[in-house]
């Protein structure tokens, strides 16, 4: 093949490759990059009006607005609980399932199933467990326990982590039993001969294989953990107890108000938190990763 | 020991039938309480969503699973004397039909493009899509919120279904499907003087036909219980999806609101029962960032 030839079909691979792309990029071009280079330039000026540029100004506004403090430091109180549960948990899920037990795939099923579950129905049951006259409270007061006010309470935070696990677990849950099942047999096998334990086996086996697992389903768990706004919202409102007045709400109220400034600002700053979080999952998943591939 | 390994193994059955059962509950309540009377909801629940409607009121909660009568007065009055819940229903399905199936085409046809050709712009480009798929809707709504207004389709199901369309996540998934066809396959069918369109439609697409289903599968679950998007981008009533309106029903209805729940539950309960294997594949193939 000639050289000329050569660079004639690199150039046609390169033109159909970008035939293929384009559809989505430019989608992707414009509904979020350029749209979002907007938001970062709304965050460095002062009005969509007056157009002047005042650099960092609306960020230290935004520091210093309490209802921005409020909601960040919630989101990441409930995100700080809520995350390690549910990978600790999906894990052992994922291990009891993969032993011999009976009833397997119906387990699996289960566990799935509250993905179809549309949020306001969830809300409506929750509602009825978590109120004050709720049938949680009454199972409580079987045991002589007081009845708590788990909605407008600093418990409200137990009763979102609640439903943040039963929304989420099924799906970390089937992410680890796939990891499981590409840990090589012989390994497990040869450990079994050697009569490790099943304790030493979780730990010094699987687990290592997990590694990167577990480090996905704990990005993934955090930004469901973002997400969990949708529940809270359902369950109490615009303005709920103040311990769980979570990051979108402040973004839906201040959208009400349309101020650009704050907005844009508030997602610029959610946006370098992200990549930062993200960047670390890949630097963790090549160092976990490197010793188990190959 | 072998007594010892048995108990093990009854001990994380009762576990696992505990999860499960706990897992269940609120789905099963939600369907079996759809079949109570208003009367029957009232008496149970009435406590809860207390409302002026009078009758017989229990003092506290009564979780009840078996109503005392079964009856579909509530699906009744839900769908045929309010047909506010069927256009709501029908709402939902203008909005994710859509998004779901164009999708589900514009990322076929892009993770053709991503795992036909390498390089270093295009793993680039891969690796940004990876990020956005991961950004939480507070960083996205804003961008969409003012593409919306600039198109002039703030408001309207447009603003929901466009940015939806481009959504990464089955990009993503679609590629990681296609990188793994055999090169061989393709080089073959090119020495057959198959051209690149040929390539896409007769070997990659039917290769991963159990792959587009479940990608299929999730984006519509996802889309069909969403919340954050109609809440910012369609201030009108009229035209929000069931997902939204289903926590705006009175409280002094519950009843029509389990009734309506499950209703609305049916369509991705129904694709979850068929197609479990390839949701759960397609879960099982999310879990690596990496191709």
């Amino acid at each position: 093949m000639g050289n000329k030839q050569k660079a004639r079909e690199k150039r046609r691979d390169f033109l159909c490759s970008l035939c293929y792309l384009s559809p989505s990029f430019l989608g992707v071009a414009v509904f979020f990059i350029l749209p979002f280079c907007v938001v970062v330039y709304y965050s460095v000026i002062d009005g969509v009006g007056t157009r002047n540029f005042v650099f960092l100004e609306n960020f230290i506004k935004l520091f210093q607005n309490s209802a921005f403090l409020l909601a960040s430091r919630n989101t990441l109180r409930f995100s700080s609980y809520a995350v390690p549960l549910a990978v600790v948990l999906a894990i052992a899920l994922a291990l009891m399932l993969e032993s011999r037990i009976p009833f397997k795939s119906q387990f699996r099923t289960f566990f799935l199933s509250p993905m179809m579950v549309p949020v306001a129905s969830v809300v409506l049951i929750w509602q009825v467990l978590f109120n004050y006259n709720g049938s949680v409270n009454e199972l409580l007061a079987l045991f002589g326990a007081k009845a708590i006010d788990w909605l407008q309470s600093d418990h409200s935070m137990i009763v979102v982590i609640l439903l943040f696990l039963w929304k989420n677990l099924g799906y970390n849950m089937i992410l680890f039993m796939a990891s499981l099942a590409n840990i090589p047999k012989e390994l497990l096998e040869v450990a079994d001969v050697e009569g490790a334990s099943e304790f030493y086996k979780f730990f010094a086996i699987k687990l290592r294989y997990l590694s990167p697992t577990v480090l996905f389903v704990t990005i993934l768990s955090l930004i469901n953990s973002f997400k969990v706004f949708r529940e809270v919202y359902l369950l109490t409102g615009d303005y709920p107890y103040e311990s769980l007045y979570m990051l979108q709400h402040f973004m839906n109220n201040t959208f009400r108000s349309l101020d650009y400034q704050k907005l844009s600002a508030a997602a610029v700053v959610m946006a370098i938190v992200m990549v930062a979080l993200i960047a670390l999952l890949f630097k963790l998943e090549d160092w976990f990763g490197k010793d188990v591939e190959g | 020991m072998k007594k010892k390994r048995y108990f093990g193994r009854a001990a994380m059955f009762i576990v696992c039938a505990f999860f499960a059962v706990s897992f269940l509950l609120p789905t099963v309540l939600t369907i079996t309480n759809s079949f109570m009377s208003e009367s029957e909801i009232q008496s149970n629940y009435g406590m809860i969503f207390s409302t002026t409607s009078g009758g017989y009121v229990s003092e506290k909660v009564n979780l009840k699973f078996i109503p005392d009568k079964v009856t579909l007065s509530q699906y009744i009055s839900g769908l045929i004397n309010t047909p506010d819940y069927l256009v709501k229903f029908w709402n939902s399905v203008l909005l994710v039909v859509p998004i779901v199936i164009f999708q589900v085409v514009v990322a076929c046809i892009a993770a053709y493009s991503f795992s036909r050709w390498r390089g270093k712009v295009r793993s680039g480009i891969f690796f940004f899509y990876v990020i956005l798929m991961l950004m939480p809707y507070q960083v996205t709504l804003v961008p969409n919120y003012l593409v919306s207004e600039w198109l002039g389709i703030l408001n309207t199901r447009w603003s929901i279904i466009l940015p939806g369309i481009f959504a990464p996540f089955s990009v993503f998934l679609i590629t990681k499907y296609m990188r793994r066809i055999p090169y061989s396959l393709i080089e073959s069918a090119k020495v057959d003087g198959a051209g690149e369109w040929q390539i896409f439609t007769r070997i990659c697409l039917p290769q991963c036909r159990s792959a587009i289903f479940s990608v299929t599968l999730l984006v519509f679950i996802d889309y069909w219980n969403m919340v954050e998007q109609p809440l910012i981008l369609l201030q009108d009533a009229d035209s929000q999806p069931l997902s939204v309106f289903l926590s705006s029903i009175n409280s002094g209805e519950i009843g029509l609101a389990f009734a309506m729940a499950t209703v609305y539950m049916l369509p991705s309960l129904l694709l979850f029962l068929y197609g479990e294997e390839y949701l759960v594949e397609g879960i099982a193939n999310s879990g690596s960032v990496k191709g």
